[in-house]
């Protein structure tokens, strides 16, 4: 029970050319496939031994809603097969099937059922569904008056009200509150030490490295590599830093991180690229980590005078620390057009565990204010995470100890 | 048999969602459930005063002051029941989309939902217009009985069309726009508002091929003139909707994994 086995696994999309040619291809007997396939994957094979926690990782795109789907049933592969044991419960689609107008009661019955359990059942498991999700009265509402963190809170503990054999986690998880989430999370992590074989799709790549015992990465529908989530996690840094500043920008604006660019662009950041101390290029820090940013900035107009300036911000775009080279007294002096610089910022990641983003800027003077060449907002994200530190919370990293006396 | 197991096991499923189906039309109205009623009620009003008083229609041979408006629920009432479980049914998968795309549960629940539902609303209303029946001594006796085989009929009928026309929208949605308009059409070029022998004989010729004359006639045969149907007219739409039902289930079987990618 609990395990999954992929063996060969092919997904392709028929496209056809016109609305007509399906027509065609159904009444004509015997015609040739009128279709293209669009493959999505391609040639998957793995095993996932009962109890295991897998992460799988990849790109917007790259295949792994599709994957899901297979291995829950909704979707039937076109090549190869996916054999599952045991019974599955996947988190992608908490609350669906909620309809607004009956009560959190009602729903979760009627929700339990559509998993295949019976309202006898239901009922009695409803007790403990309730003193999960901890809504109070509300469950005798109508859902349409609750938050989307209680209908989270109750869809979560229908869904997992019995353990499954397999457990599949997507990014949905992440709508509740911290409260919840690592409430949620001790029941994930629980079911598995009970031997519930976890899959989870995360772009959060704190939560893989955190949970699982192995990670998979896909990448154009196929398996780019899998191991250990450490290794793989590197891998994929280097995957996405290898592209070239104009893809890596999409990379971003496809995570809801949209560069805003702005100034007479005299002057302009041509690359720029987070890297470990030795000059590896990074996504994921480890708090305190000693980081550099490297960034090139070329003139396309000759320039009295050049300040550059950088900003990092958390997640909610307060800044966190900048400075520029005005207050460095690094100030350049008569650029010609075409001149390039180069720029290497060091600094200690003693950040809190979060995402931050970094912002550039290129003006005369002492601020962008005056005159500003660019200005360029999110250039950089990338992700702090606790690695071999005890766990705090905050925005900083303050070295401390605490010193205990017990008479 | 596996078939029936799975559907077994979903049966809380199926009736929960047909109660709750039922229950969310009128929820959140003052009226409530009287809504199932009071929308045939008027059109069965309108159509009485319209044809029946307006237009002094009367069925030859039948002489009771309620013949006409009963001669009218016969045909509007299982009319409506045929044309409410065809077009749930054609829409039942574009509907459920997003079920469909992120749980795994047995697909043809959907289907079996959508006519039930409609079998539900149906019943209602023609519990009333029994006890309408009842109440004008205009019930037909022992043979109301014989309305049983008939009804399987035509929910045979509902079930193997909605469920092709289903799977077929999915990918044509062309089907659903489609099936309105004829289902308009069928309703007018079927004796149901007005009887059969009103027309010129060329018509009368023409309207004995549309097999839903023969199941109308044997409703109107059961509830007006309180005699046996004539059996034998209704092979051709008893083979119709047997052979529709498989076309779906055949359908269904073949394009069910297809048609998720297609919602």
């Amino acid at each position: 029970m609990g395990t999954i086995s992929v063996r060969d696994l092919g997904k392709a999309y028929k496209q056809y050319p016109t609305r007509s040619a399906r027509l065609a291809e159904w009444l004509i007997p015997f015609s040739p496939p009128r279709h293209a396939q669009k493959w999505v994957l391609q040639g998957l094979n793995f095993e996932v031994k009962p109890g295991e926690a897998i992460g799988i990782i990849g790109m917007n795109g790259a295949g792994k809603s599709t994957l899901l789907k297979m291995i829950t049933g909704t979707t039937e592969p076109t090549t190869g097969s996916v054999n599952v044991t045991g019974r599955i419960a996947a988190l992608l689609e908490l609350g669906m099937g909620f309809h607004p107008d009956f009560t959190g009661r009602q729903n979760a019955i009627m929700a339990g059922q559509l998993l295949g359990l019976s309202a006898d059942d239901m009922r009695s498991l409803m007790p403990e569904i309730e003193a999960f999700a901890e809504i109070g009265d509300y469950i005798d509402q109508p859902v349409r008056v609750y938050s989307s963190g209680m209908q989270m809170r109750l869809a979560f503990s229908v869904a997992t009200a019995r353990r499954p054999d397999i457990l599949i986690v997507d990014e949905a998880l992440s709508v509740g509150d911290n409260y919840f989430q690592h409430k949620s999370f001790d029941r994930i992590r629980a079911y598995n030490k009970l031997g519930t074989t976890l899959l989870i799709v995360s772009h959060d790549k704190g939560a893989v490295q955190g949970i699982c015992d192995r990670a998979i990465l896909l990448s154009g529908g196929s398996i780019a590599m899998q191991g250990s989530p450490e290794t793989v996690m590197d891998y994929y840094n280097a995957m996405i830093a290898e592209r070239d500043p104009a893809n890596v920008q999409q990379v971003l604006g496809q995570d809801g991180n949209v560069q805003t660019i702005s100034g007479t662009g005299e002057a302009r950041v041509i690359k720029a690229t987070l890297c470990d101390e030795d000059g590896k290029p990074v996504e994921v820090v480890k708090v305190g980590q000693s980081l550099q940013i490297q960034v090139e900035v070329e003139a396309f107009a000759d320039l009295p005078e050049l300040v550059f300036g950088y900003q990092i911000k958390d997640r909610l775009g307060q800044p966190v620390f900048g400075t520029n080279t005005f207050h460095t007294k690094q100030l350049l002096q008569d650029l010609r057009t075409g001149q390039r610089v180069r720029y290497v910022l060091r600094f200690l990641a003693n950040l809190g565990e979060g995402s931050y983003s970094i912002s550039f800027a290129l003006h005369d003077a002492e601020n962008h204010l005056a005159k500003s060449y660019e200005w360029r907002d999110r250039a950089i994200v990338f992700n702090v995470v606790i690695v071999g530190k005890d766990h705090f919370v905050g925005l900083a990293w303050l070295p401390s100890s605490i010193e205990v006396q017990r008479d | 048999m596996g078939i029936l197991k799975t559907f077994w096991g979903f049966r809380g499923f199926i009736l929960g969602s047909v109660q709750r189906e039922f229950q969310a039309n009128y929820k959140n109205s003052l009226l409530g459930a009287a809504w199932t009623v009071i929308r045939p009620l008027v059109m069965i009003i309108v159509y009485t005063v319209v044809f029946s008083q307006i237009m002094r229609s009367k069925l030859p041979g039948v002489e009771s002051e309620f013949a006409y408006s009963i001669y009218l629920c016969a045909g509007v009432l299982t009319w409506s029941f045929f044309s409410e479980a065809v077009t749930r049914g054609q829409n039942v998968f574009i509907e459920n989309a997003n079920l469909l795309k992120k749980i795994n549960f047995p697909r043809m629940c959907l289907p079996i939902i959508a006519l039930t539902n409609a079998l539900v609303n149906f019943l209602i209303i023609f519990a009333l217009f029994t006890v309408f029946l009842l109440v004008t001594g205009a019930f037909p006796g022992k043979i109301f009985l014989a309305l049983i085989p008939v009804l399987a009929i035509q929910v045979l009928l509902s079930a193997g069309l909605g469920l092709t026309l289903g799977v077929l929208n999915v990918f044509f949605r062309d089907v659903g726009q489609l099936s309105a308009i004829v289902l308009q059409f069928w309703f007018w070029a079927t004796p149901i508002v007005y009887p059969i022998n009103i027309l010129p004989p060329f018509f009368q010729q023409l309207l004995s091929h549309n097999p839903m004359t023969h199941l109308m006639a044997a409703y109107q045969q059961i509830l007006v003139n309180g005699q046996r149907p004539d059996w034998m007219s209704l092979w051709p739409i008893t083979l119709i909707a047997v052979v529709l039902c498989i076309t779906g289930a055949r359908l269904f079987s073949k394009h069910a994994g297809e048609m998720v990618d297609e919602l």
